[in-house]
């Protein structure tokens, strides 16, 4: 996928400026945040229960080898396959060689964030593969030639009439005057076209949201069943994971299989929690008869022992993006790459690098709303700040940031030359500000004002009412 | 490839600072799998045996599933041909050979055809017997085999699974403790389905839609026994 990370200001903007995204926006806004609050409400064990998920994911990162021994152990012991691939193009060359070993033509995909982050659609049409996307919103934005927009909601930035126009463009062999208002209605087309795809594939690939290392199981997560479909009836089932998906046991699971639909829908719990292990034995009438799992390092590996560590407990249920007054103005793709919202800002930069993602690490108000959500306790505005302290380090900030904390230096160093500019600049704007109380636009002010208003200085300086406070009392 | 294992193996460990051979890691992550530590079990679905059946169907229903309770075994044909009437779905539906449905008094409901085997695409109804279902959240737990082949689960638009009062617990740790004694520790059946409610999905402006790409309905029959 092409990166735009670096692009992340000029994005943003066009983002603000596109009213259909603005509008579909609201839906974030609106749904997440009020669901997942009852849900985590209605569990008098939901905040024990994050501590507990926390600590068995620490436990599993200290450890991650072995686990990972462990696991591939299992998988091997019921007739499974394990890859490992230390970067995407391993990961890709490695799912390419099973498709050719197995002459196939389509294969259904599951909805995976991996294979997303390794680019693998792109890479197999380009190798006479066709993918196909079976999850409702992957299939809208494969059908639009787009990417996911949100890690569990890929195509919430798309509204139904955009859905409905694309229907009739690809849809071609069924009637051009069907009634296609409802969303119910383009549900159903979707699944009866999709039907036929699961059949017809030669290979389903999933991604895991677990990886039990006791059991060997690949676990996915889903509403739909499509993942489902996608696993079962096809001759071989493809697992995409990354390293980090490895939990101990079925128990681990659990705990964190608790927190996952709470913080990510509001459900207590998912639709469809499916435990697969090796390939279907001789007494199963359905089920892939090869099973394979990719393991994918990918940067990984290098963040185990370093300040991000913490970013591997990351389970991927969007709850730090639903909440996020960022992403809230701006939506995911304007994060340029895979994974967007706060934990994009934290991981993209590990994944490929600073000097690319820099920007993202800065789109935050550091209100802290991300991790007073977030059910694996991922201090994300701490993280974002070790980037911006790289990046400050690393002399990549732009000049005018460069310029303005210079500048501020300057005055904190000279305490009475910053009370009197303040006090002058305060007088100014609130003499300015008067009638209306804020300013719909300042010059040098612009980036600010065009997207919200400025409030105007009330009163005093903070130090000056300070003073007086303090004198009074 | 061998090559990458070892590579990225490696590179963990030296981020970690461990080395391979460390017997108290070694020990700790043995211990753990050997051990398998409950956590935090929710007291919501730790009842006796009636409020638990209770706290079952009520949180299935809360998830649009719908729940008959019958009082044995012989009312299941019945109450399976009734579903299908009351929803205008033509009198046939697949099983697999589980035992448990195979004993069933089906002689009783001479209009119902009964398909055998794996499910296809054009199955209007399918019956499966769960291995268990979790009071916590009214989600019914399947295991795959010739008894309950997993596509009948998922291929068709109504789904009935018939579910043991016996066999409901409180949370999904009592489930893998009966796995466990079923199939031996750290043995799996191919596929072990967790299923709360019908089918769904919320892609289109988050309007939630019941019956995405597996069935449109659930209906379980809880069985006294
Ligand atoms: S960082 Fe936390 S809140 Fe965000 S997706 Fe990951 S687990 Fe969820």
């Amino acid at each position: 996928m092409h990166i735009t990370s670096p692009a992340f200001k000029d994005n943003a903007r066009a983002a603000l400026d596109d009213d259909a995204l603005q509008r579909a926006l609201g839906n974030v806004r609106s749904g997440f945040i009020g669901k997942r609050a009852k849900a985590a409400a209605a569990l008098p064990e939901f905040e024990q229960l994050r501590d507990a998920a926390r600590d068995i994911k620490d436990h599993v990162l200290a450890h991650l080898d072995l686990y990972l021994e462990a696991y591939a152990d299992k998988v091997e012991a019921s007739g499974g396959h394990v890859h490992w691939a230390q970067d995407a193009e391993d990961a890709r060359r490695i799912i390419l060689g099973i498709c050719e070993a197995k002459k196939a033509r389509t294969v259904t995909k599951g909805k995976s964030m991996i294979t997303e982050e390794i680019g693998l659609n792109a890479f197999l049409e380009e190798h006479a593969v066709t993918p196909v996307e079976t999850d409702l919103g992957e299939y809208i934005i494969q059908l639009r030639g787009e990417h996911p927009s949100h890690i569990i909601a890929p195509a919430v930035h798309v509204n139904k009439d955009q859905v409905e126009e694309d229907f009739r463009r690809v849809h071609t062999h069924l009637d051009p005057a069907r009634n296609l208002e409802e969303p119910t209605t383009l549900l159903s087309e979707a699944r009866a076209v999709l039907r036929d795809k699961y059949f017809q594939a030669d290979i389903g690939i999933t991604g895991a949201n677990f990886l039990v290392a006791e059991t060997g199981s690949s676990i996915i997560v889903t509403n739909e069943g499509n993942g489902d479909l996608t696993q079962i009836l096809p001759k071989t089932h493809i697992v995409v994971a990354s390293v980090e998906k490895v939990v101990p046991t079925l128990e681990d699971m659990s705990q964190i299989l608790r927190v996952l639909a709470r913080s990510a829908t509001g459900q207590d719990m998912s639709v469809y929690t499916t435990l697969s292990t090796g390939p279907k034995r001789p007494e199963d009438p359905d089920g892939p008869e090869d099973y394979h799992v990719v393991l994918l390092d990918n940067g990984r590996s290098a963040m185990l022992g370093s300040e991000f560590q913490e970013m591997l407990r990351c389970i991927r249920c969007g709850a730090c993006m639903n909440h996020c007054p960022v992403y809230h103005a701006v939506g995911g793709h304007a994060y340029g790459w895979v994974y967007p919202g706060p934990m994009g800002a934290v991981l993209t930069p590990s994944l490929i690098g600073v000097d690319q993602a820099g920007h993202l690490p800065n789109a935050s108000t550091f209100c802290g709303r991300c991790e007073s959500v977030c059910p694996m306790r991922i201090p994300l505005p701490k993280m974002m700040r070790h980037w911006r302290e790289r990046e400050f380090s690393r002399n990549l900030n732009p000049a005018a940031a460069r310029y303005g904390l210079g500048l501020w230096a300057f005055f904190a160093k000279r305490p009475a030359v910053y009370h009197a500019a303040m006090r002058l600049a305060i007088g100014t704007l609130s003499r300015l500000g008067r009638r209306s109380g804020r300013f719909a636009s300042l010059p040098f002010a612009g980036g600010w004002t065009r997207f919200r208003d400025l409030p105007a200085p009330q009163g005093a300086t903070f130090q000056a009412q300070w003073a007086k406070k303090r004198k009074s009392a | 490839m061998s090559d990458a294992r070892s590579a990225i193996l490696a590179r963990m460990r030296a981020s970690l600072g461990q080395r391979a051979e460390d017997a108290a890691r070694r020990a700790a992550v043995a211990d753990r799998l050997q051990r398998a530590p409950r956590g935090i079990v929710p007291q919501r679905g730790q009842l006796d045996p009636a409020a638990r059946t209770e706290l079952f169907c009520k949180m299935a229903e809360a998830v649009q599933a719908s729940v008959a309770r019958v009082a044995s075994a012989a009312a299941v044909p019945g109450e399976v041909s009734a579903y299908l009437k009351t929803h205008n779905l033509p009198a046939r539906v697949r099983m697999g050979a589980d035992a448990r449905l195979a004993a069933m008094p089906w002689a009783g409901e001479p209009h119902l055809e009964i398909a055998s085997g794996r499910a296809e695409g054009s199955d209007l109804a399918t019956v499966s017997h769960a291995i268990g279902g979790v009071a916590e959240t009214g989600t019914l737990v399947l295991t795959a085999g010739s008894d309950n082949p997993t596509t009948l689960n998922f291929l068709p638009e109504h789904h009935i699974a018939v579910v043991r009062e016996s066999d409901l617990v409180g949370d999904y740790e009592s489930i893998w403790d009966r796995l466990r004694q079923i199939h031996g520790k750290g043995v799996m059946p191919r596929t072990v389905n967790m299923i709360t409610g019908p089918s769904r999905s919320a892609d289109i402006e988050q309007t939630l839609l019941l019956g995405a790409h597996g069935p449109r309905a659930l209906h379980i029959i809880v069985v006294a026994d």
